[in-house]
């Protein structure tokens, strides 16, 4: 059981004047295996609620935790994908993915078996020994993805993972992300500006309002895509065109708008 | 002077050719040359003091067959060189590692930092003293004050490519459960490659420049030995030479090293 829980938690950055209240009073939970999608306005304060699960800030009150244990330090139980990669330049693919398993300690047989099952699973053999700066952008962000769920994390964090990828192979991240996610289910906070993105990927959606941000509403999408069964389609576009993902979609489209005119 | 930089400054007419630019250069030189052959022929500087470029040139060339004090002058240089090289690689050793760490453990900075600005601004030829005291005249007087012309750029360099790596390197690295070792030898070590090899030339250079002060407590071998010994017997011409030396070598080492730097960020895949 590993889900996420936010506990009435406030963040606040600087401290006098200067002081900005970033989250307010966000409570929260993201049950086992469950994709929820975070949308807000920019500045909103969604990558600060990434960062307090992943361990790099520390909740100024209440608690986040994951899996019932309260989280003080980032660590290999929730793996995350940065919007820029955040590949070390210095290592190939498979010495960036590797990383994290040997931190676990593990041994070198275990290490290569599982290194070459998830370069297949991402689509990356023919570029296990290729230096981050010699792959594209789409490319390298599927080591970043590799290298995230080798670990076989609880939870995956992942903050606008596709924000810097053109539109095409955007596309094709989305639909790779929906094949992992059944393959693999895990327990996913996604971040993401893009409104379809979110809907297209997630079980539920959560919309924040602006700054001092807090979860205006959350929004399931998972019963809908299950009772007009989405899966059927292979394509994105395809789901796209349906009349119950253009409605979810508008849903969200309002609610979020009325957070940006206001 | 330095080039791939942005230059400022007033140029006047089009941008010099490489050529052209040496040309100068060479036209500067001659002027140099020019003026002080003039001082020393005209006997404005008396020779005691200020011998013609020509005989400051030959004297540098008969030294490489006839010995001054017990050495010929390449004799001399390979030892010049030996202790320099022994004061630079300890610098570099105790320097990287400890600058690295400090820009790691914040604690370590704090204990560390005032210690070394205290004794930063000793200049190594101020510690040509306490060295003498210490160790006589043996080999550990000399290293010990190139070490000290050497270190700090070594140990500064280190700490700032450790302290300004990215940050989000930083939490990846964390997020993948690295330890305190791992995080220093694989990620701020190799991301601080750039700065530290700056640093690297930096030390190289001064600690060349505190090679004559090194080894005016030297008794045996070395430039700054031979120029010494010149000066007591008043040979300028001698002191001049060994200077040429320490000139051409020094340029020589840092052309050395700028060719290394660029070989090294080519296959970084910097710039
Ligand atoms: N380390 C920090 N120090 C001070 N203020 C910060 C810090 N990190 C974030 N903030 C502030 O907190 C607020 C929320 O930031 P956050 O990055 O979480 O927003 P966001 O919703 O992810 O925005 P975007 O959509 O632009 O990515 C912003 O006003 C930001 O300026
Ligand atoms: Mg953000």
């Amino acid at each position: 059981m590993a889900s996420i829980r936010f506990d009435k938690v406030q963040k606040y950055f600087g401290r006098g004047e200067k002081r900005t209240h970033a989250l307010a009073n966000i409570d929260l939970e993201i049950r086992d295996r469950e994709f929820l999608a975070i949308v807000g306005p920019s500045g909103c304060g969604k990558t600060t609620c990434l960062r307090l699960v992943a361990g790099f800030e520390a909740a100024s009150e209440g608690a986040v935790s994951v899996a019932g244990k309260r989280v003080t330090e980032p660590g290999p139980d929730r793996a995350v994908v940065f919007q820029q990669f955040a590949l070390f330049p210095w290592k190939t693919a498979r010495g960036n993915i590797d990383l994290g398993l040997r931190n676990k300690r593990m041994g070198g047989e275990e290490r290569a078996k599982r290194i070459a099952d998830v370069l297949k699973l991402m689509n990356l053999d023919s570029h296990a020994d290729a230096f981050p700066h010699q792959l594209s952008g789409g490319m390298q962000q599927r080591v970043a993805i590799a290298r995230a769920y080798v670990l076989d994390p609880e939870v995956l964090l992942m903050d606008e993972p596709f924000g810097a990828l053109d539109a095409q192979t955007r596309v094709v991240m989305q639909e790779e992300l929906v094949r992992l996610a059944r393959v693999r289910p895990r327990t996913v906070l996604f971040i993401t500006h893009a409104v379809e993105e979110a809907v297209y990927l997630a079980d539920r959606v959560a919309v924040m309002t602006r700054r001092p941000g807090t979860i205006k509403e959350i929004v399931d999408v998972k019963s809908m895509r299950e009772a007009e069964d989405w899966n059927r389609f292979e394509r994105i576009e395809d789901v796209m065109d349906l009349d119950s993902f253009v409605h979810l979609r508008t849903r969200i489209w309002k609610s979020l708008r009325e957070e940006k005119d206001s | 002077m330095e080039s791939g930089r942005i230059k400022t400054g007033f140029v006047m007419g089009p941008k010099l050719s490489r050529s052209d630019a040496l040309g100068l250069g060479g036209l500067g030189l001659a002027g140099f040359l020019g003026l002080w052959g003039a001082l020393s022929f005209f006997g404005i500087v008396p020779v005691e003091f200020l011998p013609s470029p020509f005989a400051v040139g030959s004297r540098f060339i008969d030294l490489f067959a006839e010995p001054f004090a017990g050495f010929t002058l390449p004799q001399h240089l390979g030892s010049s060189l030996l202790r320099y090289l022994y004061g630079v690689l300890l610098a570099a050793c105790i320097g990287i590692p400890l600058g690295l760490a400090m820009g790691w453990f914040h604690l370590l900075d704090d204990i560390v930092t005032p210690i070394f600005n205290g004794l930063r601004f000793i200049a190594p030829i101020a510690w040509v003293p306490f060295a003498a005291l210490w160790f006589g005249t043996g080999i550990g007087g000399p290293i010990l004050i190139i070490f000290a012309g050497a270190f700090p750029p070594c140990l500064i360099n280190a700490y700032r490519g450790a302290r300004f790596v990215e940050p989000r390197l930083v939490e990846a690295a964390r997020m993948l459960g690295t330890n305190h070792g791992r995080m220093l030898t694989e990620i701020l070590l190799p991301a601080s490659v750039p700065s530290i090899v700056a640093g690297l030339r930096v030390a190289a250079g001064l600690g060349w420049q505190s090679l004559v002060g090194a080894e005016l407590i030297v008794a045996s071998a070395g430039v700054g030995f031979m120029m010494v010994q010149a000066q007591a017997s008043v040979q300028t011409t001698t002191v001049m030479a060994g200077m040429v030396a320490i000139g051409l070598t020094g340029l020589a080492i840092d052309v050395a090293l700028r060719q290394g730097e660029r070989w090294l960020h080519n296959r970084l895949g910097l710039d």
